[in-house]
Order: C-alpha cells, then structure tokens, then sequence
C-alpha cells in the first residue's frame, strides 16, 4: 500500500505521453483534477496504440461493407459468413516495438495476444499467419549501409522471433500456416512483427464485448496479474526508439502459452453454457482497456473492486493493477445467478475466475480499492472521446530524385550468374528454415502447407468449403509511391488467394508507418490508406480489421511504410485447392495476362523506371528507385476471377502468382515444389531480356494444364478476357528460359534448388 | 470396442486423434479428462501429443502423476493397448511403462515435417496389419524427440525386437539421414516388452487423409482394430 498517491500535475501528464491539450480535456470531462489511477487509465487509452487518434479520420475511407462481412472493425475481430452456418473470424495485429526490444517474447506476445482476440469472439482458432520485416542478414550490393554488428543483431532478431512465433503457436495447438518474411535496410532496427489469426465459430455462437444487464456480475478469469509489461503494447508502441530503447525490456509482457490454451478451452465451455453475456480479452492496457471498452459498447456502466483481483505479487498499487498488460486474462460478465456455472468451467481447468464487479447503468467506469474510489470516469469518454487528430500532411521530397535507374544487360546476355544470386536472396530463398520451426499442421486442416502454395488452405471439418490465406506488402514499393504500393499489397494477397482457388472475400489490414507527428509520414499514409481502399472496393475484399502501428522508427529514421495486407478468401470445396509445384511431366505451362501485356505499349524509359524498384535492380545493382509497377485493377480482378473458374472446374494442376523476381523466380519455385521436375520457357517479347525475365508487373500468374485441358484453359481465359500464352512445358533436366530463340538462363534444377534452398540458413550461420 | 483419447491441460493433438478414431476410421471412442480415475470401458488408450501441464520442466513430467496416469498404468500392465504419440511417448517414458526417455532434439529447435520410417517388426497390436519393412511416411512436430537409452537397454529392445519404428529416407537404404533428430539408432517408436504399449514420435493421426499429405498412419490404427477384434472374438 502507498501512503500518499503522487500528485497529478501538468508535468506529470506530460510524463505519461499526453498532450497540454490532452491533459485539459481530461480536466473538462472530470470537472476536477484526476487521481494518479485515472491519469494513467487516460494516458494509455489516449495513447496513439489504443486510440487510434492520428489515424482515424484516414481509416474512415476504407471499404468496411459487404454481402458476407457480419463484423466489420471495432470489434476483437472482423466476422465473415462462409456458408453452412459458419464464420470466419481473423484479424492481424502488429506487434513491432515489444519485438526489437526483446524478440522471443515480443514476437510470442504478439501470437498470443491475436489469439485472445479470436477466441474472445466464441472462435476456435485455427490457423496463424506471420508478416515479419527484417534488416540485411548478409553482406551485399542490398544491404545499404549495414554494420557487421547490425547484420548480427538482424540475425539474432530473427533467430529470437522465429523461436518466439514457435513457442507460442506450437504449445498452444494452433498451425502457422504462412505469412512472409522480407529483408531491407530500413528494418534495421526496427523490425516488424505482424500476426494474424483465423478462427472458425459457429455463426449464431458468436461472443461480443457489448456489456449487458446492471447488476450482472465483472468476471476476471486466467492469469494473475503481475507488474510485467505496464506500459507494454501501449506506450512502447506510442513513441520513437531512441538508444536507450533496450531499457524497455522490463515493459514487455511474458507470454505463457499453456495458460492461453486453458484459457481457450475454458472460455469456449464457458460461453457454451449459456451464461456469458459478453467478454473481452485484457490486450494493450489491460484491465483498463477491457473494462472500458465492454462498458461503452454496451452502453453501461462498470464499477470494480481491486482487492479481488488476483494478484501475481503484493502491493501492488490501482494504478499498476489498472495498466498492467500481464498476459493471458479474459474478462467476462455473466447473467446474474448463472455465475457459479462459469466459475466451474473455469475451475474445471484450474484457472482463477473472480467475480470483480458489477455492470451499472451509470456508464461510468469506476474502480475501487478497497472500497476507495480511486478512478471514476465516464467509460465512454475513455474508449470512445479520445482526441482526433487530422495531422498536417506533405509529400516528401520524391525519394528517387537523384537515384540511378537500372541500365538493361544487351540482348543476349546470359543471365544465370544474376538469377542464381536472386534466388539466394534472403528475401526470396525458401523460407523452409523459419517454417519447419512452427508447427504447420496441427488441427489436421492443413490442406496447402506452408511454401506449397501461393496461399494457405484450411479444409473445415464441419463444411466441404476451404479457407484460404495470404499476407502481403512490398514496403519499398510503398516508399517510392505509398499508393500504389499499397494497391500492390491488396492484389497480390488477393492474387494469391486466387491462385489456391479460392475466392477472395475479405481483408484484414495491419498498417506500419512511421512517426505521425512528421507530414510525410502521414501523406505517406494518407496516401497507403486511398491505394487500400480503391484496391479493395475493385477486387471485392472490404477490410474487417486490423491495427496501426505508428512510430516505427529509430533514431529519428522512419521504416518504408508498411501497410500488410491479409485477404481471405472461399473455396466451395477444399479438394480443388491448388498448389503452385509442377506436377507432371509434359503439361503446358500457361502465362495469364489480367493486362493482356500492357507492357508492350510502354516505352523503354518506363520500363527501367518501373524495373529499378524491383527485387532484381536491389538486389543485383543495387538499386531501388523508380516507381512500382502501374496496376490495372480491373485487370487484377478479370486474372482472379479467371484463376478462381479454373480452379473449379479443373482445368489446371497447379498455379502460381507472378510477384517478387518475377518469370523466372516463378518458374524455379514451381519446379522446387514438385518432386524432380523442370520447366523448358520459351516465349517472345519485345523487353528486355532481365525486365522479360524478372519484371514484376502485377496481374499476372502461371498455370500448369494437362495437354487435354489447354484448350478448355484457353478457352476460360477468353471468357475472363485474360490473356494467355502458353509459354512452355513440365520437363526433366535443365531449367531452360529461351526468349526470342536465345538462351538466356539455364542451369540443372537440382543446383538451383541447392541455392534457394539453403540460402536462408546459411545467410543466419554465417559468421561474417 | 472403444477407443479412449486422454486429455490433459495442454494435450494439443486430443482433437486430431478423437477425429482420426471417430471421423474416419469410424470407431467408437471418447475423450477421458485427465482427473478421471476410470477408463470408462475402453478398449485402447491413446496418449495424444501435446504441451501436458505446458511441459515447462521436463517433457511429460507433471503429466505422468496425473490422476488418470495411475489407471493408464494398470491398464497397460493388465494387457491393455496403449498408443502414445509425441508427447504421449514422452509421458509413457516418464512413466517408465517404456523404457529410455526422448531429449531435446540434436539441432535444438522444434522440427516440423514429414518423415518417413520404416516398420520394424509386425508383431505388435499396433503395426500387425503393415508389412515388415514397410515405410510409413508420417509428420513430425517436435522440440524433444531425440530418443535416448543407455546401452544395455538398447540390446535389449533389440534383442527383444521392441524397436518398432525406425527413421530412414523414402526409399529405405539409409536411416541415419532420414533422423531428424538425433535419435540413437535411428529410433522412431518402441513398444514395451509384452508389446501392448506402444510409444512413436511421429503422429500416425495427422497421416489419415491423403490430400492432407499422406494416410500411411492409418495402418496403425487398422492394426489396433483388427487386434481388438481379435482380443474380443477370443475369449480370454
């Protein structure tokens, strides 16, 4: 117990992050000076993590509706309706700042606290995907500047997220089925930890965090609460690193997998006696957050007592209890009279379950300690009245404007010495190392694992249909034009939905940008935000979801701006699920074409201007300048609907999207994929050879057809006004890619997968 | 005939095993919380894996002073058949109802992936519907699956012929590249001296569907059916 409580000054209001403006609207809604408790309650939901105030008056644009979205944003999760009387729940979540500052239980943290999220909503979880960004792990032409040291503590950061992801995912009993990992200078220090997770419910046995019913008791169930991670996800997420961000450590929270998963099952039993009648998970400030949360979107009241919170350590003070982001919690209200049903569930599986509190119908969040009133603040002020901020807005100075563009090879020119160095690129190596850590198959659902296919694919057990999954985003094309970048993101996480033969139906949004209070970071996503929304109401995939995670920057350096993007997408039957390996010798390789070769009506200028900010020209020269492919969104539209008909009707073995090294990385995976196959390529362009081989223009994927299928493959694509071009075969031997009758690249399959293959690993064993 | 899936906090692969049992071998069976001291009338038990009792100290530890553990054990040692896959070998060693234990894997990190093994002897409930020398292809999922025993048990689980399992590559001719783990001999599963209890690292439960990537794991359950079958036609 304290003695005295500090008092709370406009110097200590500034302490906890918040504004002079902040602190008197905070004096206006009290009527009086607030207690240490309530200043922390506001600091932490006023926070830019919670409150979403820089980016609120940009996040209104974005597409929300839909015939099959049932939640949209501002819940735990968006909801989607799949059919058979099921839902989809998902959401990605970042979890960047806990992460670079410690990463195994930065990036556990993250998992868990994404999972919580799920299950809170009455869903099993059944799959996660990770979008992680790192800094160089080796020496080269793309690692910028990067110190030995630096490429060091890259090397650790992944080890420690990997493990981290694994440890989590892997105990509680849930798959890591996909997700991507990149590597750039500009994640250095400050590496990108992104986590989503899908979970199947039945839907009229969906859970809100609406409270209901004054008088029903406030249920506090899992985890004690300690003083670990006070200030965790909110502040740390809220501010700048600086060089003394390693002392943070003692903010980020510890996660502990095996209580989450009594949890899991212990809220799943609870809700189905029937006595839950709302429940939220205690993410990013704790207590605070879940309590006032449920209040204002139920539209009462909730008063708490302190003392009954079970606690990991003693003397603990409200303000601690009230900030504490001690992880796997859940609170809960019940019907009146019904408690004791979920306290047995909950005993059942030896979690602590405690009545708290009760809903009022005054709306007001009051917290008592002991009986003392130490915090007593409207609830929906604190959830819902935070400060909005519309932040001033600048284009940066054009970021090319002194760059270099790539000069093309001769036509001619052989280019497997550069195709051999992309494919042992960290960024486009198999990512088999990371994914044979995660455990990708438990549940039994995993129909395309991990590396298999452009998307994940889940079969349900209680339906026919297939999930499919795939998170995207190309942080440098975000950086040379944050609107196209971010179109970019939608359609190739669409595109690769697609490509697994599903349809793609939602998206959830997980937006990583720098410091807001700087203009150009927020045109930056100012402008991500409009590419998002324009992309989504074109392919048909309205955001359920997501976080922002600004202040991604260290030492005033701000990351590439981030926006990643997870679609999810139907396939009315899981067995027409595609793979992109090749899968028998002699079938027709297929190049669909959404803009029908557009490129060909473009000048060699665009062309290098375009070809410069491509895996290629970053990591072969050096270079990343120019501007992103242009994108013709109807055409991405026409391609996925096309890739969507074939897969349905059987018509292709496999397919496989177009994207990072274009062609030629295309082709090598899908032959990696297979058992010993090859592809012999050969087709005419008027490009050059690299941008013909490597290009990276959008709207476009392979296909592989049985001889006796190309023509009904032929025939699909006309319907879909997608251009195809059968442009080789399934073979044995060499990879061959001929271009206008010349040989350009060519090596034995085995030592090009040898190179992809081990890339990754050796890159993070190396010593030097 | 009644097929029992324990569950203890922290089992992961109950529900895959209760699917594999019920959903597509179509045998009766039910989960048996782990404070429960009756096996219910069932006929096989099976051991799923899992993180039992979140196995912070030592793999299958905790689990195996587990109320239904005791059951488990005077179940085995009356005969009955006990399968216990990943976690459930763990805790079957623990329990000393199969001799040596499983360590941390060689390379220290939690391993994913198919592997395949090859069957080493028929002469089990468990393996009596494959064939000698049949390689299973079947995933793996685990941080501590290096199977260990001191010499003298070693010869003899051999000289018993109580190795069951052991890792090769597809085709058969060299095992020791296709141990993922480290494990001596290359030892993929053993089962107990009366041969009723059998403990495997790989999960026969998540190798019953084809297009999930492989049904080799559905010979080991078709064996147990077909013994049980046996076990019940012949009165004792």
């Amino acid at each position: 117990m304290i003695a005295t409580e500090p008092k709370v000054t406009p110097a200590l209001a500034a302490e906890h992050g918040l504004s002079a403006e902040e602190y008197s609207r905070i004096l206006k809604i009290l009527g009086r000076e607030p207690s240490i408790t309530e200043l922390g309650i506001f600091s932490v939901m006023w926070s830019e993590h919670c409150s979403y105030k820089s980016s609120k008056v940009h996040l209104k644009r974005l597409p929300t509706r839909g015939a099959q979205v049932l939640q949209g944003p501002g819940e735990n999760a968006g909801v989607v309706d799949i059919g058979d009387g099921l839902c989809a729940v998902f959401k990605i979540e970042s979890h960047n700042h806990p992460s670079f500052v410690e990463a195994f239980q930065g990036a556990a943290t993250g998992v868990g606290g994404i999972l919580r999220d799920i299950f809170t909503m009455g869903a099993r979880p059944i799959a996660v995907l990770d979008s992680l960004r790192f800094g160089p792990i080796v020496r080269g032409k793309d690692a910028g500047n990067a110190t030995p040291e630096e490429i060091a503590r890259n090397r650790r950061l992944v080890d420690g997220v990997v493990r981290g992801i694994g440890f989590y995912g892997n105990c509680f009993g849930v798959p890591t089925v996909g997700g991507e990992v990149v590597f750039e200078p500009c994640y250095s220090n400050n590496p990108l930890v992104n986590a989503l997770a899908l979970g199947i419910a039945k839907r009229d046995e969906l859970f809100f965090a609406r409270a209901r019913g004054a008088g029903n008791p406030v249920i506090y169930a899992g985890a004690k609460t300690g003083r670990d991670g006070i200030h965790g996800a909110s502040l740390l997420a809220s501010a700048e690193f600086s060089e003394e961000s390693q002392q943070k450590r003692p903010n980020v929270q510890v996660g502990d997998p095996f209580m989450e998963k009594l949890l899991l099952e212990a809220c799943l039993e609870a809700m189905r006696t029937g006595a839950v009648v709302a429940i939220q998970d205690m993410g990013a400030a704790g207590l605070t957050s879940s309590s006032s949360e449920m209040a204002s979107r139920g539209g009462m009241g909730i008063e708490i007592e302190l003392a009954r919170v079970p606690q990991r350590e003693t003397g603990m003070t409200p303000y601690e209890m009230m900030l504490s982001e001690s992880q796997e919690r859940m609170l809960l209200v019940a019907e009146r009279g019904r408690e004791a049903e979920v306290f047995r569930v909950f005993a059942k599986w030896g979690l602590d379950a405690v009545e708290i509190g009760r809903v009022t119908d005054d709306g007001k969040l009051r917290v008592l300690h002991h009986g003392k009133i130490t915090a007593e603040i409207p609830a929906h002020a604190i959830a819902e009245e935070g400060p909005v901020y519309q932040r001033p807005l600048a284009p940066p100075v054009q970021p090319d404007g002194n760059a270099r563009f790539v000069e093309f090879a001769a036509s001619g020119a052989d280019l497997t010495a550069n195709f051999k160095k992309l494919l042992a690129s960290p960024t486009i190596a198999s990512k088999q190392w990371i994914i044979g850590q995660y455990d990708f198959q438990v549940r039994t659902n995993t129909r395309v694992i991990p590396g298999a296919g452009d998307a994940a694919v889940l079969r349900l057990k209680e339906s026919a249909r297939g999930l499919a999954l795939s998170t995207d985003g190309n942080g440098r094309w975000c950086w040379l034009n944050p609107r196209l970048g971010a179109m970019h993101a939608v359609a190739e996480a669409a595109r690769n939905v697609a490509c697994s033969g599903a349809r793609p139906v939602a998206a959830t949004n997980c937006l990583n940008f720098g410091n807001p209070e700087k203009p150009e970071v927020m045109w930056q996503f100012s402008e991500a935000i409009d590419g998002i929304a324009e992309a989504c109401k074109v392919l048909g995939v309205p955001i359920t979801g997501g976080n922002v995670s600004f202040y991604n920057e260290t030492l005033g350096k701000p990351i590439y701006p981030t926006p990643v993007l997870g679609v999810l997408g139907i396939l009315d039957d899981a067995r027409n699920a595609l793979g992109l390996a090749f899968r028998n010798k002699g079938d027709a390789i297929v190049l669909l074409d959404g803009a029908d070769d557009a490129a060909s009506a473009r000048s060699l200028d665009t062309l290098r201007r375009e070809f410069s900010s491509s895996e290629y020209a970053k990591t072969i020269h050096g270079i990343t300048a120019g501007t992103p492919p242009d994108i013709d969104l109807t055409a991405e539209k026409r391609l996925q609907e096309c890739l969507v008909a074939l897969a349905g009707d059987g018509a292709v073995e496999s397919a496989h999207d177009l994207s990072d090294g274009g062609l030629a990385v295309a082709i090598a995976e899908s032959a990696f994929g297979s058992e010993d196959f090859t592809a012999r390529i050969s087709f005419d362009s008027f490009a050059p050879p690299e941008y013909a081989l490597f290009g990276e223009s959008g709207a476009r994927a392979i296909v592989t057809a049985k001889p006796a299928s190309l023509a009904r493959v032929m025939e699909l694509a006309a319907k879909y006004k997608v251009g195809a071009r059968r442009i080789g075969e399934v073979a044995r031997g060499d990879l061959r890619i001929e271009l206008n009758g010349v040989v350009c690249a060519s090596a034995a399959v085995s030592a090009l997968r040898d190179i992809w293959a081990g890339a990754l690993e050796r890159a993070l064993q190396s010593d030097h | 005939m009644k097929f029992g899936v324990v569950v203890f906090p922290g089992s992961n692969c109950d529900d895959d095993a209760y699917y594999a049992i019920g959903s597509v071998l179509r045998q009766p069976v039910e989960f048996l919380w782990h404070r429960t001291e009756t096996l219910a009338g069932c006929d096989a038990i099976v051991l799923p894996g899992g993180f039992a009792y979140g196995d912070y100290l030592r793999t299958g530890a905790i689990a195996r002073f587990s109320p239904v553990m005791k059951s488990v054990e005077k179940f085995a040692r009356a005969g009955g058949l006990v399968l216990g896959v990943c976690n459930g070998f763990q805790i079957l060693c623990e329990a000393g109802l199969l001799p040596g234990a499983l360590l941390r894997n060689s390379g220290l990190r939690f391993l994913c992936r198919q592997v395949h093994v090859r069957v080493e002897s028929t002469d089990t409930p468990f393996t009596c519907a494959a064939e000698r020398g049949q390689i299973l292809k079947m995933p793996i999922a685990h941080m501590g699956g290096s199977y260990f025993c001191d010499e003298k048990t070693l010869a003899e689980l051999e000289r018993h012929d109580q190795i069951i399992f052991r890792y090769t590559t597809p085709d058969g001719r060299n095992d020791a590249a296709g141990n993922p783990n480290g494990s001596l001999a290359n030892i993929s599963g053993i089962c107990s001296r009366e041969r009723n209890v059998l403990g495997l690292m790989p999960h026969p439960e998540r190798a019953v569907e084809a297009p999930l990537g492989s049904a080799d794991g559905l010979v080991i359950f078709r064996s147990m059916v077909e013994s049980l079958v046996q076990r019940i036609a012949v009165p004792a």
